[in-house]
């Protein structure tokens, strides 16, 4: 029999939800790490018992976390991030010089490959790998070290990694995305690393189409087909057919263009989903209502799929790493918002259930698929 | 000689301490010389209180002991008697700050 296990990261902890495959009746089992913020949890895609978690609050610092019976019982793990040689500096709100300094870790991302090896993104931009189940963390620091380095500027949740993918098809090619510096590619396993931003156009920096300087809020990848990658940028929903080397807009008819998620149909490499925030400035949803849309064409023709979700009064906002998909048949969809509520569809989106309605508000969802 | 600490609730469940700390601590003893033997008794505390690399103090926790507010001392100013003696407890505590 198979399930799904949906893990939530919370401003006030983490929760496991889980169900069967007929995905009809769900448990919540937490608060995990209570009065906590939990950033981010993943799964290891080898050993889905293993889940890392970073745990951090503003009064005590950074902690990582390792489960390795899927959430029962957690093990602190290693906190100390630091800096490949002198940090330097990158650009300050205001233009100005600012020492990098590690705040927290916003996204764990594991091997696909080896359960020990996991990838830690972090404020101040900088990306780290563990190989020992996290107990001790190395930066990869050729991505800081990237020529640009001293350009980037924090978007307004800061200057964070926020989002790492790791190529099923080629081990030595890397992703990740930066607010506010953009889009990176290493294809040396991490080593050396390439901005990947052409075509890309943010009309609030001086020069709108920059090498960097680029809000991206997150980028998704299908493991099917690893060249195309789609992007929910600070405005503009964007596709790349190359792996990042150029970007087209695909907004179409999106009633705002503006977002932080963006996920993929397990089994439909062309359809994708987003959720519509009104504004950089106004982060609830258009007129009240809670929609997600969903592409069938690889962008530009969108639905809105309401079934389910509320439509009128609704102004939460859904964050970057707060969707994610499981790999049943038909596919789920699932996100958090911040008033608390996990939504899941068990149609690829067609209808909608709460699966929680008062969690603090949701920093990240994430789902495995399980099988006996 | 034995020192008795009060952490702040989430650093007493992280540490899997109920209620009072008791550190050995060899003379002289300092503020240091307790966060150093703290952070040696629980491991899982380094970095929470003060930075791993430059030790120094987290800016929303602070120091105090017999009612003084050490946090802005240098770390190696000696501790009150009471606390050396015992009597009193010295307090990491988390800043009344945020939501």
């Amino acid at each position: 029999m198979s399930g799904v296990r949906v893990l939530v990261g919370t401003r006030k902890g983490a929760f496991v939800i889980t169900a069967d495959g007929t995905r009809a009746n769900w448990d919540i089992a937490g608060p995990f790490f209570g009065g906590w913020e939990l950033y981010h949890l993943k799964g290891s895609p080898v050993a889905p018992n293993r889940i890392y978690a970073s745990q951090g609050s503003g009064w005590f610092g950074q902690l990582i976390q390792r489960s390795d019976d899927g959430g029962r019982t957690w093990t602190v793990m290693g906190n100390a991030f630091a800096y490949d040689g002198i940090p330097g500096t990158h650009q300050w709100y205001d233009g100005t010089p600012h020492p990098w300094e590690f705040k927290r870790v916003w996204h764990l991302e594991p091997s696909l490959t080896d359960p020990d090896t996991v990838y830690a993104g972090v404020e101040d931009a900088a990306l780290f790998r563990s190989t020992d189940g996290g107990q001790s963390w190395h930066e990869l620091s050729g991505l800081r070290g990237h020529g640009s380095g001293a350009q980037w500027a924090p978007g307004a949740g800061g200057l964070c990694v926020h989002t790492v993918i790791l190529d099923p098809a080629d081990a030595q090619r890397m992703f990740v995305a930066i607010s506010a510096a953009g889009a990176f590619r290493s294809d040396d396993a991490g080593v050396t690393w390439k901005a990947i931003n052409q075509g890309l156009r943010s009309n609030h920096i001086p020069d709108p189409a920059a090498e960097v300087g680029h809000c991206v809020h997150h980028v998704a990848q299908h493991r099917a087909r690893p060249q195309v990658l789609f992007m929910q940028k600070h405005w503009d929903v964007m596709r790349s057919d190359d792996a990042g080397d150029t970007w087209t807009e695909i907004s179409g008819n999106l009633p705002s263009d503006f977002g932080f998620p963006i996920d993929i149909h397990a089994h439909e490499p062309d359809t994708i989903y987003v959720v519509p925030i009104k504004s950089d400035s106004e982060h609830y949803p258009p007129d009240g209502k809670l929609r997600v849309y969903r592409s069938r064409s690889g962008g530009h023709e969108w639905e809105a799929l309401t079934n389910g979700l509320p439509q009128r009064d609704c102004y939460v906002n859904v964050l970057r790493d707060a969707m994610a998909v499981d790999s049943l048949d038909a596919c789920g969809i699932y996100f958090g918002t911040t008033g608390g509520q996990v939504y899941a569809s068990a149609d690829a989106g067609d209808s909608w259930q709460a699966i929680a309605h008062d969690l603090p508000p949701v920093l990240s969802v994430e789902v495995q698929t399980l099988t006996d | 000689m034995t020192i008795r600490v009060v952490l702040p609730a989430h650093l007493r469940t992280l540490a899997q301490a109920g209620g009072e700390v008791l550190v050995d601590v060899s003379p002289p003893a300092t503020v240091r010389a307790v966060l150093d033997a703290l952070e040696s008794q629980y491991p899982v505390l380094r970095g929470t209180i003060r930075d791993h690399g430059t030790l120094v103090r987290r800016p929303f926790v602070r120091f105090f002991a017999c009612e003084s507010d050490l946090s802005l001392e240098s770390p190696d100013i000696a501790l009150p008697d009471a606390v050396v003696a015992g009597d009193e407890p010295f307090y990491v505590i988390g800043a009344i700050a945020g939501g």
